[in-house]
């Protein structure tokens, strides 16, 4: 298993009725309440939970980046990775990621990326994403070439990081006369990319066509299902088995030492799904040509008012359903068990705390995870045979079908062959 | 202007390897309608009122309506060249300088466009709340940051307007078409939004007759631009209706059909 740890990096520290009063807080939530002391203490304090996430022993750190809004203080996930490549010396910096679509030149993202594989020698997981509606409007890109970006992005990014330079590339939305970084990745052919997703089906049949695993972000365990139903036919038809190595799983987890602190802290989780403060504008979270046609008429009634925010299911259901899992050590394994059981996915990141949990606890509940809940779902593991990409060696993607970089040591127990369809 | 505007027909076009949807209807001069960003709805008073004295062909831009979207339209001048193609296409429009073009807020600018791509193929222009220039004061209202529903009604300075022909509370198909709408303009008019930096440059090569007519509550596109276009054609005047938003067709549709027929018809043999 590759088990992860994850925050949104959340700017608690603003006025939160300012933001009950505007009605979001997303995009045109003003900034003149981000406070600077606030946001300097917690970037401070976060790196902090980082260092001790690979000290309790997280196989990798997940970041992610977000703009104009509170939930999420990342602008730039390549900073805190590029920190964390010189702070850490374990842990793999998993990016999950960066939107390739608000990129307008992809190349410095593959030279961003190649220096940090570097400076972290060889530990960088590169996922992409599409970004989400409103940071199509945050960065003035537009949402109707979204996908078309995303798609031409990646392609010229792992173009730049496997071929030599210098080669020219006339695109459909990127031009480059030279393209010749002089930075390159250090893991060969190139790093692993993951690929995050809660939405579009589009996005799922795309990383199953390319060999990326794709990591469901907190969907409920039927969705998760369903996702990996999909994958997995996409993948026998592409010509590979789908399997635990290509499934991520976000689980919302937060532990404490006793059962009344770890739900108390856990109801913090609804802060950001907009339970104190409303987070998605259904305007500015659905700009037209951002989704898929296919549910533009559920769209077009989500952004008048007509249809509830899907994400908004209450605290208890959530805890009911496991989109939410809390508790001590003793009682979240089982909860963790039945989602490794049902699902098995050989990725998990644990988004440990969110909202206006202190850093105390925070840092009790990283060292709980890592400490019990770890070894535990390592044993899990082995025994239902969830070897991750990188202890089942699997390829990086369909381009380069050869297995990876050599293997670690082997697990030995009941390991699940991947099998080659032909 | 009592006099029926018959039927309209509809028909199908290929224009640049897409169908377009083109609708017509009356009888005398032609007269090429251009809609606005949110499309149109079929029939409208106005539409009808001018079908009484001219031949009134009224396009959905491709992309838009009933049109099919070409993959490929990038800007606002590519949709303008599609039109000419259009023209080229009609037996009724084929003739240089015999037809006069009336482009509403949106169709303006793509009028404007086609006016500078050919500055001789109009008989008359009429740029009613016109996009397509930068204003220097204000600015063009982002229909990116507000819902389908109220980027329409801003369009109107009195929202009974509005509930007269959409409906207080619009179906979910025509929100359907405004979105897809919507899309096509982010795919060709994203950014700059809703101007063209270099056409105020060009628009003193059009000798074409031009009116330019502006609500006088259009919150959409600021009176100011009128003014501008007004200042920037060789042969333009400009006709503020009082009481009307940037819809001026919806909520003064005689009114302006009085303004384009008699500024048309101006100097008819």
């Amino acid at each position: 298993m590759h088990l992860m740890y994850f925050t949104e990096q959340p700017m608690s520290a603003y006025p939160e009725k300012e933001g009950r009063e505007f009605g979001a807080t997303a995009l045109m939530f003003s900034n003149r309440f981000f406070d600077p002391a606030a946001g300097s203490r917690l970037y401070n304090e976060y790196l902090e939970h980082y260092r001790l996430a690979e000290a309790v022993g997280f196989d990798g750190i997940m970041l992610n980046e977000h703009h104009n809004a509170p939930f999420c203080m990342q602008a730039k996930c390549n900073i805190f990775a590029s920190i964390l490549a010189a702070t850490t010396r374990r842990v793999k910096i998993v990016l999950l990621g960066n939107p390739l679509p608000l990129a307008d030149n992809p190349v410095r993202l593959a030279e961003e990326l190649a220096m940090i594989d570097m400076v972290s020698r060889g530990r960088l997981v590169s996922g992409f994403v599409r970004g989400g509606g409103q940071e199509q409007l945050a960065t003035g890109v537009n949402p109707a070439f979204n996908r078309e970006r995303f798609e031409e992005a990646h392609e010229l990014i792992v173009k730049a990081w496997t071929q030599p330079g210098p080669f020219r590339w006339e695109g459909t939305h990127y031009q480059h006369r030279v393209v010749n970084p002089w930075a390159v990745p250090l893991q060969k052919p190139h790093p692993r990319v993951w690929i995050p997703g809660v939405l579009s089906k589009e996005t799922i049949v795309w990383a199953a066509k390319k060999r990326y695993p794709y990591i469901a972000l907190s969907t409920a365990i039927e969705a998760t299902k369903k996702i990996w139903e999909l994958y997995d036919q996409v993948a026998a038809e592409t010509g590979y088995a789908g399997g635990p190595e290509y499934r991520g799983y976000l689980q919302r987890c937060h532990v404490a030492e006793t059962e009344e602190k770890a739900l108390a802290n856990a109801r913090q989780f609804m802060w950001m799904q907009g339970e104190f403060t409303g987070l998605a504008h259904p305007v500015w979270s659905t700009p037209s040509g951002y989704f898929s046609p296919s549910i533009r008429s559920q769209f077009v009634e989500y952004a008048v008012g007509r249809r509830s925010n899907p994400r908004g299911s209450a605290f208890e259901d959530q805890i009911q359903s496991q989109m939410i899992v809390a508790g001590t050590p003793k009682t979240v394994i089982p909860k963790l068990r039945r989602l490794l059981e049902e699902t098995r996915p050989s990725i998990v990141g644990f988004w440990a705390a969110d909202g206006f949990v202190s850093s105390a606890d925070t840092q009790t509940c990283i060292r709980l995870l890592g400490e019990e809940v770890l070894p535990a779902l390592r044993e899990i593991g082995k025994e239902l045979g969830l070897w991750s990409p990188f202890e089942a060696n699997a390829p990086v993607s369909m381009a380069f079908p050869e297995s990876a970089a050599p293997a670690p040591e082997r697990p030995t127990a009941q390991r699940a062959t991947p099998v080659e369809v032909s | 202007m009592s006099a029926t505007a018959g039927s309209w027909t509809t028909e199908t076009i290929p224009i640049a390897g897409v169908a377009m949807q083109v609708a017509r209807a009356g009888g005398g001069p032609p007269l090429l309608v251009l809609h606005h960003d949110i499309g149109t709805l079929e029939r409208l008073p106005f539409y009808d009122a001018l079908a009484t004295r001219f031949t009134v062909v009224v396009p959905s831009h491709l992309g838009y309506d009933g049109s099919q979207r070409p993959d490929w339209m990038r800007n606002v001048r590519d949709l303008a060249a599609a039109h000419q193609w259009l023209l080229s296409e009609l037996a009724v429009t084929r003739d240089p300088q015999t037809v006069s073009v009336v482009g509403l807020g949106f169709g303006g600018w793509i009028a404007a466009e086609m006016a500078t791509q050919a500055p001789r193929a109009f008989r008359k222009l009429v740029l009613v709340g016109a996009m397509g220039l930068k204003p220097d004061r204000g600015v063009i209202a982002d229909q990116a940051l507000v819902s389908y529903i109220d980027y329409v009604r801003l369009g109107f300075a009195d929202q009974r307007a509005f509930d007269r022909l959409f409906g207080a509370d619009p179906t979910t198909a025509q929100l359907e078409k405004w979105d897809l709408n919507r899309e096509m303009t982010f795919r060709i008019a994203w950014k700059p939004y809703m101007y063209n930096p270099t056409l105020p440059h060009l628009l003193g090569g059009v000798p074409t007759p031009t009116l330019v007519v502006w609500g006088r509550d259009d919150r959409v596109v600021p009176l100011e631009c009128g003014e501008r276009f007004a200042k920037a054609l060789p042969r333009a005047r400009l006709e503020v209706v009082e009481g009307a938003g940037h819809f001026v067709e919806m909520e003064k549709p005689h009114e302006l059909a009085q303004l384009v027929t008699d500024f048309v018809s101006q100097g008819e043999s």
